[in-house]
């Protein structure tokens, strides 16, 4: 399958949609009506909950407050619904900005408690605020007018409600494959990946959230003007749960699934509400909800993926071609061989009574290759953290090119020149090795928000690819591309990070224990790899407790025990170092 | 506001608080053992009000079909898995638990129910046909997805809850209910009068809690109910059974939440679906102790009855969005003060 495949399908579904009203009956397109509605929300969370790994059980409130608004400027003020609209997108995204400044910064259970909370409150406030109408809602909403024409019946408000989904939904995936986008599936790997690699995860956060509620907003002006009444019911925690039911049934993480989504819960939930009174008689109001939940929580464990990715594993892959040659992207001032680089001076990192680095110092230069070896427990890996940004020293100072960044956060020492490997592997599986290295050259890159939803982009997404394709040459890992980065192995998805780390054109790389777990072979290859870096003048700086590996590889080597600097010197001097042999074996009893 | 309103308001307050107490412990109990979010706490103290009531109405209440329904569709589960694992042989073990024994309690019940038994005995039984449910939720829902993330759990919850609010209705109809109170005594006190119920409620919070607190520190299960929340391969590896260790919190944690929705039942009217503010107010004090700590949820839970008695002193139609508004600080503030590993969410 091709591109192509992909834009003809794409124009099949628009022509199917288009020509549905002529087609369809009228409760049937009532009903498509509903599910282009709900689509927006789900496809909103399908990018915050399947995407960015934030779940919000919120997002109805989200939708009640721009028909709210809509119906206060449109029903209750007389102005247009168009005038609506812009106060409603305005004041949602406000609110979601404001949520979103106070709880992004909550980790896992507790940002999602948190959308339960903000979710329940806003929620209770239209039923009690005496000028929206309070429990009986707000009536006689005028319908949407484009110039004088009036969107009254629901085959004519079918067009405005389809076009505004089929619109996003080309945004959406546009966005996906940009600079931004990538950045957004990656925040699921975690704080430290995102931020390792130049970007202010929480600022990707919040830009994901108020998306998120923006295309709710949309959702909640289109319901105000289409059904024309409003109350509290509809925008109240049940249907926040059941908007996440759709993104999820949909498959979160895939913008289309969220309209598949809504598609199938709202048609089943229409015909579980056909079929139950059949069963039950009187019961039937009660046991939609019953039965709805039981499907969802069926659904949840046998089938998290959802149906989309289920199905796109039976289609056949798209076929994507190699990206070609463009110009390279700016590259930073590397330093001079032999000048210092990276200085550490009098570090010292506490956990309560227990000092892990102790008045550690020592220093990098240019185009070397520095290892701080040490046995378990020496302090290596809180060095590391200190280096990155991930913790903090206590005392002492980093100096990296002159400039002190002690106090900088990760996203910051990453865009200063220090690119990182993990320990434990950070890739993102489900994304291909090209795009797992193109992550890298985010702080090399600019392309914003409206750029990556509206192919602005596309010099620098082609300079991009060609710099991500180059690096993975560079390692050796430039065959398969499109490849997803979970099908390899452990030695080849070490050596992907390195790609990656290298995309951000580093003046210092920095690994972090690289041949833990890797085998003999994959060792050698690696060895081999970092020399040829070195011969690029790339400066390298490792954490390794594999002596073998680092004595024939390395420079020079600082040796720490118990947190603090044992000595320091080159491989064959620290080999005969009784202190250092006392330390890794034991001393003479 | 006046000193005398203020004190009337505080011990409003506080009762309110130690109803929610109960189950804020129960919510700590299972979320420690278990890792789930237990959102239908609430419901099931709603559920045991609304038990007693028909029990002192003379009918034989819902809650008997319910237990029974549950019980039928664990012990079909716990049957295929055992099937599907090759383990039949400890299958007479498995229906008695998940079948013989619910059967029994609902059975026992309305053999008692045909003679009329006095208020003490209707105390019990709600609470014995009270206690079954949760366990048998916990197989039928959590059980197969209990190595799952806290997010996947919490969404299943959030779903239970709304089934249960269904199950609700049918099982007990729309009508809300207000139960006699247990005791017409009433003291005062610096002269504020206080009335004998809300005397029991807090007495209860406090005993409940207390005999919580023996049975983890002086009890062998207590003990490998602590073990399983600190580290589940651990205590798996010197042969607690995770399961196990999660059907006795879910049935301590249910009997809680059950004697809290005795409790509450002569003060407030219960509704089939009043259990989901409960169960949040609860749940909002739980997170003030870190959703780990005891007396932490306990102090927390009393505190947001507090709050809620002065907010519906204020603006009784917003004490509600007060409540919740204020949870977010809360939750900021717990989520800076708890130490986290940073876990990565699932593909």
């Amino acid at each position: 399958m091709t591109r192509v495949h992909v834009q003809l399908a794409a124009l099949a579904a628009v022509v199917c949609l288009a020509a549905a009203p002529f087609v369809l009956s009228p409760f049937s397109i009532t009903l498509m009506n509903y599910i282009g509605i709900y689509s927006l929300v789900a496809i909103g969370l399908a990018l915050l909950t399947g995407v960015g790994g934030i779940v919000s059980f919120g997002q109805a409130a989200f939708v009640g407050v721009a028909a709210y608004a809509t119906a206060w400027v449109s029903a209750l003020n007389g102005y247009s619904p168009w005038l609506g609209l812009l106060f409603g997108v305005a004041l949602t995204c406000g609110v979601a900005a404001i949520l979103g400044v106070v709880t992004l910064r909550l980790q896992g259970h507790f940002l999602s408690l948190s959308t339960v909370a903000w979710g329940l409150a806003i929620g209770f406030l239209f039923g009690n605020v005496e000028g929206l109408g309070r429990f009986n809602g707000i009536s006689s909403i005028p319908p949407i007018s484009i110039g004088s024409f009036a969107l009254v019946s629901s085959a004519q408000i079918y067009f405005l409600i389809w076009g505004i989904v089929a619109v996003i939904l080309f945004l959406g995936y546009n966005l996906m494959d940009s600079r931004l986008g990538r950045a957004m599936r990656a925040l699921r790997g975690g704080n430290t990946l995102v931020e390792s690699l130049g970007i202010n995860a929480f600022k990707v956060k919040l830009v994901t959230f108020v998306i998120a509620a923006f295309l709710a907003s949309l959702s909640g002006w289109l319901y105000a003007h289409m059904s024309r009444f409003i109350s509290p019911g509809p925008f109240d925690a049940g249907m926040g749960i059941e908007y996440l039911m759709m993104s999820m049934v949909g498959g979160a993480g895939s913008l289309l699934g969220g309209v598949v989504g809504a598609a199938i819960v709202t048609l089943l939930k229409n015909s579980v509400q056909d079929y139950l009174p059949l069963i039950a008689k009187g019961a039937s109001g009660q046991l939609e909800i019953v039965a709805f939940s039981a499907l969802f929580i069926l659904f949840l464990q046998w089938a998290r993926q959802g149906i989309v990715p289920f199905v796109a594993r039976y289609l056949p892959k798209i076929q994507r071609e190699r990206p070609q040659p463009a110009p390279p992207l700016p590259r930073r001032a590397q330093p001079t061989p032999g000048e210092l680089l990276l200085k550490v001076d009098g570090a010292e990192r506490r956990f309560g009574g227990l000092i892990a680095v102790n008045k550690v110092s020592f220093e990098v230069r240019s185009g070397e290759i520095l290892a701080v070896i040490g046995p378990n427990g020496a302090g290596k890996s809180t060095m590391f953290n200190c280096l990155t940004g991930a913790l903090r020293v206590n005392k002492g100072e980093i100096v990296f090119g002159g400039r002190p960044i002690t106090r900088d956060a990760q996203s910051r020492i990453a865009k200063a020149g220090i690119a990182r490997t993990f320990q434990h592997v950070k890739l993102r599986p489900r994304m291909s090795l090209l795009e797992n290295v193109m992550l890298g050259t985010y702080a090399r890159t600019g392309a914003g928000l409206l750029a990556g939803a509206f192919r602005l982009n596309q010099r620098e997404e082609a300079s991009a690819r060609h710099e991500a394709l180059t690096q993975l040459e560079r390692v050796g890992l430039g065959d398969k591309p499109f490849e997803l980065a979970g099908n390899l192995p452990l030695g080849n998805q070490r050596i992907l990070e390195i790609a990656r780390a290298l995309a951000a054109d580093p003046t210092l790389l920095v690994l972090d224990e690289p041949a833990a777990g890797l085998r003999r072979q994959e060792k050698l290859r690696l060895a081999e790899l970092l020399r040829s870096l070195r011969a690029d003048h790339l400066t390298i700086l490792i954490v390794e407790h594999d002596m073998e590996f680092v004595m024939s590889l390395v420079d020079r080597i600082v040796v720490l025990d118990f947190g603090s600097k044992l000595c320091e010197g080159a491989p064959a001097a620290i080999r005969s170092d009784a202190r250092v042999q006392e330390a890794y074996l034991g001393g003479v009893a | 506001m006046t000193s005398d309103i203020a004190a009337i308001l505080a011990i409003d307050g506080i009762a309110t608080g130690a109803v929610y107490a109960l189950v804020a412990i129960g919510t700590v109990l299972i979320f420690t053992v278990t890792r789930v979010i237990f959102i239908p706490f609430g419901d099931i103290a709603a559920f045991t009000a609304l038990t007693l009531a028909a029990l002192d109405a003379k009918r034989f209440p819902g809650t008997g079909a319910l237990v029974v329904i549950l019980a039928c569709l664990a012990t079909l589960i716990e049957i295929v898995s055992l099937l599907r694992a090759g383990e039949l042989r400890i299958l007479p073990r498995a229906l008695l638990f998940y079948f013989v024994l619910p059967i029994a309690v609902v059975g026992a019940a309305w053999l008692t129910m045909r003679v009329d038994p006095p208020l003490a005995v209707r105390l019990v039984l709600a609470l014995m046909l009270i206690t079954p449910i949760s366990p048998l939720l916990d197989r039928i829902v959590f059980r197969p997805i209990a190595d799952g993330t806290v997010l996947l759990l919490l969404t299943v919850s959030v779903a239970l809850h709304f089934a249960l609010v269904g199950l609700g209705l049918l099982f007990f109809g729309p009508e809300g209910v207000r139960t006699e109170p247990l005791t017409s005594l009433s003291t005062e006190f610096a002269g504020v009068l206080i009335s004998g119920q809300t005397m029991l409620i807090v007495i209860a919070a406090l005993v409940f809690s207390g005999l919580l607190y023996l049975f983890f520190d002086f009890t062998l299960v207590g003990k490998s109910l602590r073990a399983t929340a600190v580290n589940r391969t651990g205590s798996r590896l010197m042969g607690i059974r995770p399961a196990r260790a999660g059907t006795i919190a879910y049935l301590l944690g249910s009997l809680m939440a059950g004697v809290s929705g005795i409790l509450i039942a002569p003060v407030n009217t219960v509704f089939y679906d009043s259990g989901f503010l409960i169960g949040l107010k609860a749940f909002v004090g739980a997170i003030v102790g870190g959703l780990t700590s005891y007396p932490g949820a306990a102090i927390g839970a009393v505190g947001v009855g507090i709050l809620e008695s002065f907010a519906s002193f204020e603006s009784s139609a917003l004490k509600d969005v007060i409540v919740f508004s204020l949870l977010i600080p809360v939750l900021i503030w717990r989520s800076l003060a708890s130490l986290h590993s940073e876990e990565e969410i699932e593909e």
